[in-house]
């Protein structure tokens, strides 16, 4: 059932994703999210819920489409148009820096921290941008963008510099020699340029701290110290979330940073939070259509003075206060208005739905907070349900120890012999395959390593779910039987 | 060279043709022809004097090339009494793989250089002569010719004195010239150019030469066989400010030294020329020997040294031990190169007459020079030890001379361009761009922009046309800027541009007495000719690398002006290799200029370093950041420290590393003991010192109040000394300075206030900010976890546990409930930013949370509100 209804949120999301052109970024979104948070990734996005009055306002159909692909690239893509926000010190300091290297030729190197989602590489796009818009320093400028997720040890992060800096050893897209040779010809060749004469290279190193874990640190050394020495102009900047990065440099290659830091801490207050809101929700003047464009924005002024939408936001800062989140929301905002409100409508030609309301966005905050757990154990059989509600038990008896199927079995055996009417007696191996299925599912967890020989019944489980969960679950849960619910309540209801 | 290494394989039959001439002032017979057998060939192969030989060395592939000068036999020698004299060759790979560079082109593949290096041992045993060759001169404008291009011919257009590529010493090619002409039109002709020695463009005449074929002059042949020239022999030359070639208390003939005060150059090349041109020209049976010899100015400056010593040596055979010339500017370090005086002694007799030779040419050109010299640098000099024992008195008359490079600058940037417009003068017809001014401190600048004009000037390259570039000859290179960089403007940008760490530091303060040793001991091997190592260690940023890096600077001015013997410096990082075997593969690249693997060329410098090769130079070797070069074995910091200690191998390794006990941590005994107990620490810089840096860098630029400079001294020395930092906080000072400053263009001093405000954005920790400025939710989180924390008296907890906590907390704020994916959310956030550890989420609920941070710091930070 859940894997249901998330499966279905997900086609819909990629029907959506197909009709427009800007789509396969999204699908890259999705798959980037259900990758990185793999227990989100079991959120049941939607339910759906019927709707909407077809109140026949006709405002022709590409306006919303248009406005909707507006807001999405800004959400989704980091593009360097947008604004920034709060991050004006760190900015100038940030493009100072640059322009010193790209004019004077003056080697630096700097840090720049903040949690993620903090506007770090947002930082750099636009000052990037700036910097290339000076004249005469776009083309006196090479730039190399690193990642630590992706040059993953120095051989690849050398063969990637050398391949965006184009030096002669470059054919096409490859790199001759090996590692020691990459390694010194690089050197050399930066060893050759001065001050005055070559030209700037501009590193960029996102995930510095992986960086940091490379063998003996020999990339950080060498491009620290041609910093700090006199040879061809470079400034190297390190994007990190992690606080204590300068603890993971080694003595000598710490030695060679010039412990230059630029902290991004979102540290703006819930009013400011507001304006971003707005701001982010606002059409830009160029619209082609400006009385529709008047119109979206004065929605939006009032909208974000609306107590419900004013609590919404407040409860989402109160958890996070980072801007990315925040866009997550209003792609989900988004996702509300358009695809359900209006993609269905759009068939036939009426929006019913042309401006943002409060409601969509207390839906999307729902989506939002959801516990995905929780939705997990919705979609759960009422004999998966016994289970978990004997493995409670179990930890409420036992102080947390762990247990093994046998004991849960026992458990729910008493449960099932005493009182219960309308749970119907399953075999073992009906019991088993349940339980496996939560493993499966990973609502418990072996403690150890699953071995061959081990009988699968005594295997020390622990369960993943905490006591609050279970119970709101089973509040939610569609045809509970009672006798199941009391049972949940107290181990010794059946007495 | 070839000498010591000539490993015979067949059997060789000498035997001298004609009868001996016998010189009345020359102990021994000279000769002009030997016929040289081998054993399993019919053919005898005749070597004249004035030709071209192949001469057996070290790689059979590339056997030396020479001119033969003399042919003698000498009885003292023990194995092979017929020996020949010989003016060395020198193939490109033959230069040394650093100075290569310093030729702007390619060199063509039959390309060799005529090398000018007097120290060099030319006394060499005939029987390691493999054959004949053809060398043919070129005007350096000349393109190599074609036709001409087979295994057995050679080209000749410039000169290699181990310090720089020459064009042939005009002389040279006009002698070549001269020698096929009318010799009244030459004799006229050299007159000509003689009077016009003093004008800029004395050297016209030479560019009509074209192609030598003259033939040999065997007439000649009987002056230049004179003395070999053993290195041992060499004088030191004492150099000073005055600008006179010699000194009064030098004792050579009246008449030449009257000379050489009105004219000498004038003088003695007529004198030198008359004696050339005086024998007939006996014409040679033609045959082989197509080729002729390039003529070259030692057999000149002999004729005259013949000339000059004469009557000397009848006067005082025992004249002239040293011949002390002065020379201004010591520092002057093409100059130096281009030796006044050669002093030569008489071949390996235990009874050394030495007799001086005096190179007309130098003197020459040190005439046209010397006016402009003198204006330039007129008190740079030191005064230049003869004594082994360094005093420390010099080594600070030295910083002081560093220090004061304000006027070196100059005058280091002065020369080369004399220099220059020598060569320019030559070449003028080449049309080649001026070259670039050139200081020592700008290696890499020279050599970019003189690719660039070797570029500009096609002409002078035909070989390089555009081939598609095989990555295999690929140039090391990032590409140039089109718009030169900015200067600085103002006082806050200038203070900024000299307290980069980059910026080359008019001396290292504070650092005399490390600085001394050093030397002291890198001197004292050179001196000696043995080697040994040195144990360098200290914190990060205490000047030990720019402290070598000096001392090499150093010395190597001191070898240039002939105080030490010449070396080779080699560098290597730990940290700029891949794995600690490549040690061996970038010695022996920069040694050599071979690529090999790393077991091979360990081989090879195992076998250069451990068999005795009294030729070479010394080689200093200085190994960064040691410690990276540690194996399971310890084969490499073995081989390192173990080569020295062989006989003859001349290599001094300095190894610097962070840690002090390094020798006795990690390397095994057998390692430590050969490592030597030749260690050095460099302490960490006190405030004082710091300060004293600071106010080096700044002393022309007033931007900085002397208490802000004094804070940011006390600061940084109280943590850590590094003089890295204390120059970063300096410089972000100054930036910050210029931000806070209202009016842009006129930035007023930096205070202590923008210090201190520099310094807090450096050093203090960012978790109580980051802490402050997180949600709600996330300082809650937190108060669980202090909760929790305190609840089990443990510094850890699981998830669960502190969720429960979390659950309660929000409850009684009135914080709405959380889910347990929001906080775990949450948590995660933390957990990258580090200000918890936490295991990775697989763990789930399980997972363990602990604090990065100490308990009363976030409680510090949660209360600020």
């Amino acid at each position: 059932m859940c894997f249901i209804s998330y499966r279905n949120s997900l086609t819909l999301w990629l029907t959506q994703l197909f009709c427009f052109p800007d789509g396969i970024d999204n699908v890259l979104f999705i798959i980037v999210s259900s990758v990185a948070f793999p227990r989100k990734s079991r959120i049941s996005f939607v339910e759906m819920s019927s709707r909407k009055s077809k109140s026949s306002n006709l405002i022709q159909a590409d306006y919303v489409s248009q406005v909707q692909r507006i807001l999405r690239e800004r959400f989704c893509h980091q593009s360097p148009h947008g604004n920034l926000f709060g991050v004006q010190v760190q900015y100038k300091h940030l493009i100072e820096l640059l322009k010193r290297t790209a004019i004077h030729g003056e080697s630096n190197s700097v840090l720049i921290i903040g949690p993620r989602g903090s506007g770090k590489t947002m930082l750099i796009n636009h000052a990037l941008k700036e910097l290339m818009e000076v004249e005469g320093v776009s083309e006196n400028i090479l730039q190399v963008h690193l990642n630590g997720l992706l040059q993953i040890n120095d051989k690849i992060a050398l063969k990637e510099i050398t391949r965006q800096l184009n030096l002669e050893n470059v054919v096409g897209d490859k790199v001759f020699g090996s590692f020691a040779e990459n390694l010194s010809f690089l050197l050399e060749a930066l060893k050759k340029g001065d001050r005055t004469s070559s030209c700037p290279v501009i590193f960029i190193l996102d995930e510095f701290d992986l960086f940091a874990h490379h063998k003996n640190q020999t990339l950080l050394y060498n491009l620290l110290d041609i910093s700090q020495s006199a040879q061809t102009p470079v400034v190297i900047i390190g994007l990190t979330c992690r606080l204590d990065i300068l603890e993971l440099l080694e003595k000598r290659v710490k030695s060679r940073f010039s412990h230059r830091q630029i902290h991004l801490m979102n540290s703006f207050s819930f009013p400011q939070y507001l304006k971003i809101f707005k701001e982010q929700l606002s059409l830009p003047s160029i619209f082609p259509e400006k009385i529709f464009a008047e119109k979206w924005n004065e929605n939006v002024q009032s909208l974000s003075e609306d107590r419900s939408v004013k609590e919404v936001l407040q409860k989402h800062f109160n958890v996070s206060k980072n801007l990315r989140s925040l866009h997550m929301l209003l792609i989900l905002l988004l996702h509300f208005w358009f695809c359900l409100g209006n993609m269905l409508a759009l068939n036939r030609v009426t929006p019913s739905h042309p401006f943002i309301t409060a409601a969509d966005l207390m839906e999307a905050n729902q989506l939002c907070s959801m516990d995905s757990k929780g939705n997990i154990v919705h979609g759960l059989s009422v004999l998966e349900i016994c289970l978990i509600i004997a493995m409670k038990h179990l930890n409420d008896i036992y102080e947390e120890e762990p247990f093994n199927f046998q004991m849960v079995y026992n458990e729910f055996q008493k449960f099932v012999q005493r009182k219960a009417h309308s749970v119907y007696n399953f075999e073992k191996p009906v019991v088993m395959k349940a339980f496996e299925h939560l493993q499966q599912l990973e609502l418990i967890r072996p403690m150890e390593r699953t071995s061959v020989n081990a009988q699968r019944e005594y295997q020390l489980m622990k369960l993943l779910l905490d006591n609050t969960q279970i119970m709101n679950a089973l509040q939610k849960y569609p045809n509970c039987p009672t006798d199941v619910r009391q049972w949940a309540t107290s181990s010794l209801s059946w007495l | 060279m070839a000498y010591c290494s000539a490993r015979l394989r067949t059997r060789q039959t000498c035997s001298w043709v004609g009868r001996p001439l016998l010189d009345q002032k020359l102990h021994y017979q000279t000769y002009k022809e030997i016929s040289v057998k081998r054993e399993g060939y019919s053919t005898e192969i005749h070597i004249q004097v004035g030709q071209f030989v192949l001469i057996e060395g070290d790689d059979d592939e590339n056997p030396y090339i020479a001119k033969v000068v003399e042919l003698f036999e000498d009885a003292s020698e023990l194995y092979s009494k017929k020996r020949a004299r010989v003016q060395w060759f020198i193939r490109f790979c033959e230069v040394p793989i650093c100075k290569q560079h310093l030729l702007d082109r390619k060199p063509d593949t039959q390309e060799i250089f005529w090398y000018d290096n007097p120290t060099c041992d030319n006394n060499i045993s005939v029987e390691t002569i493999i054959g004949c060759v053809r060398v043919v001169a070129l005007a350096p404008d000349e393109v190599m010719p074609i036709d001409l291009k087979n295994e057995k011919t050679f080209f000749v257009k410039l000169s290699w004195n181990k310090k720089k590529f020459k064009p042939l010493p005009p002389e040279v090619l006009a002698q070549l010239d001269k020698l096929q002409e009318d010799n009244h039109r030459y004799q006229k002709s050299m007159e000509a150019k003689t009077k016009s020695a003093e004008s800029p463009s004395w050297t016209t005449t030479e560019h009509a030469v074209k192609r030598i074929e003259s033939r040999h002059s065997t007439s000649k042949s009987r002056h230049t066989a004179s003395h070999p020239v053993t290195p041992r022999a060499r004088k030191r030359l004492e150099l000073s400010n005055l600008g006179f070639p010699r000194t009064p208390n030098t004792r050579i003939s009246q008449a030449t030294s009257c000379a050489s005060l009105d004219s000498p150059g004038r003088m003695k090349r007529k004198v030198a020329f008359s004696e050339i041109m005086s024998p007939s020209k006996r014409s040679l049976p033609d045959g082989s020997q197509t080729s002729s010899p390039a003529l070259k100015t030692p057999e000149k400056t002999r004729d005259i040294q013949h000339s000059c010593t004469k009557d000397a040596r009848k006067t005082s055979p025992d004249h002239g031990m040293i011949l002390r010339t002065r020379v201004p500017a010591l520092k002057a370090t093409e100059t130096s190169e281009e030796r006044i005086l050669t002093p030569t002694s008489r071949g390996r007799k235990s009874s050394v007459v030495p007799s001086v030779i005096l190179k007309p040419e130098y003197i020459k050109r040190r005439e046209g020079k010397e006016p402009e010299v003198r204006d330039e640098a007129p008190s740079t000099s030191r005064i230049r030890r003869k004594s082994s024992i360094l005093t420390l008195n010099r080594i600070r008359q030295q910083l002081r001379f560093l220090g004061n490079s304000k006027s070196d600058q100059d005058d280091e940037e002065f020369l080369p361009a004399a220099e220059i417009s020598d060569s320019d003068s030559e070449e003028e017809e080449a049309s080649t761009t001026p070259l670039p001014r050139r200081t020592p401190n700008s290696m890499s600048r020279n050599l970019r922009s003189s690719m660039k004009s070797s570029l500009q000037t096609p002409s002078k390259t035909p070989k390089k046309t555009p081939q598609p570039r095989t990555p295999r000859d690929a140039t090391p290179q990032i590409r140039s800027r089109n718009l030169p960089a900015q200067e600085p403007t103002n006082m806050l940008e200038e203070a900024r541009l000299r307290l980069h760490v980059s910026a080359v530091p008019e001396s290292l303060p504070c650092r005399e007495q490390e600085f001394q040793d050093i030397y002291n001991f890198v001197e004292s091997k050179l001196l000696d000719h043995t080697g040994g190592c040195m144990y360098i260690s200290g914190v990060p940023g205490t000047g030990k690398t720019a402290t070598v890096h000096e001392v090499i600077c150093c010395l190597q001015q001191a070898a240039q002006a002939n105080e030490v013997p010449p070396f080779q410096y080699i560098e290597v990082n730990g940290m700029k290799l891949t794995e600690p075997h490549q040690v061996y593969v970038q010695i022996l690249q920069k040694l050599t200029g071979k690529r090999a693997t790393a077991n091979h060329a360990a081989e090879l410098l195992a076998k250069r370093f451990r068999t005795q090769a009294s030729s070479q130079e010394t080689t200093v070797v200085l190994v960064d950041e040691l410690d990276l070069l540690w194996t399971q074995k310890q084969d490499v910091m073995y081989n390192l420290f173990d080569w020295p200690t062989h006989k003859g191998a001349r290599l001094v390794v300095l190894t610097i590393a962070n840690t002090m006990d390094l020798p006795e941590r990690i390397m095994m005994n057998r390692v430590s003991s050969r490592l030597g107990l030749t260690r050095m620490c460099f302490q960490p810089y006190t405030h004082s010192q710091l300060q004293q840096i600071l106010l080096s860098r700044l002393r022309h630029v007033k931007a900085f109040e002397d208490d802000a400079v004094q804070l940011a001294a006390r600061k940084v020395a109280a943590l850590s000394g590094d003089a890295r930092r204390c120059l970063d906080i300096c410089r972000r000072a100054t930036e910050i300075c210029e931000f806070s400053c209202q009016k842009p263009g006129c930035p007023g001093l930096v205070t202590t206030a923008h210090l201190l405000e520099a310094i807090d954005e450096m050093f203090s920790s960012s978790y109580i900010t980051a802490i402050k400025n997180s949600s709600i939710l996330e300082q809650s989180f937190l108060r669980a976890i202090l909760a929790e924390f305190r609840r089990s008296g443990l510094e850890e907890a699981t998830f669960q546990q502190v969720y429960i906590q979390h659950v309660a907390l929000c409850r009684m704020e009135g914080l709405p409930y959380p889910t347990m994916s929001e906080t775990m959310a949450v948590c995660s956030r933390l957990g990258a930013c580090r200000l918890l550890l936490v295991e990775p989420s697989r763990n789930d609920v399980l997972l363990r949370v602990r604090l990065n941070i100490s308990q009363d710091d976030v409680l510090y930070a949660l209360k600020e509100e």
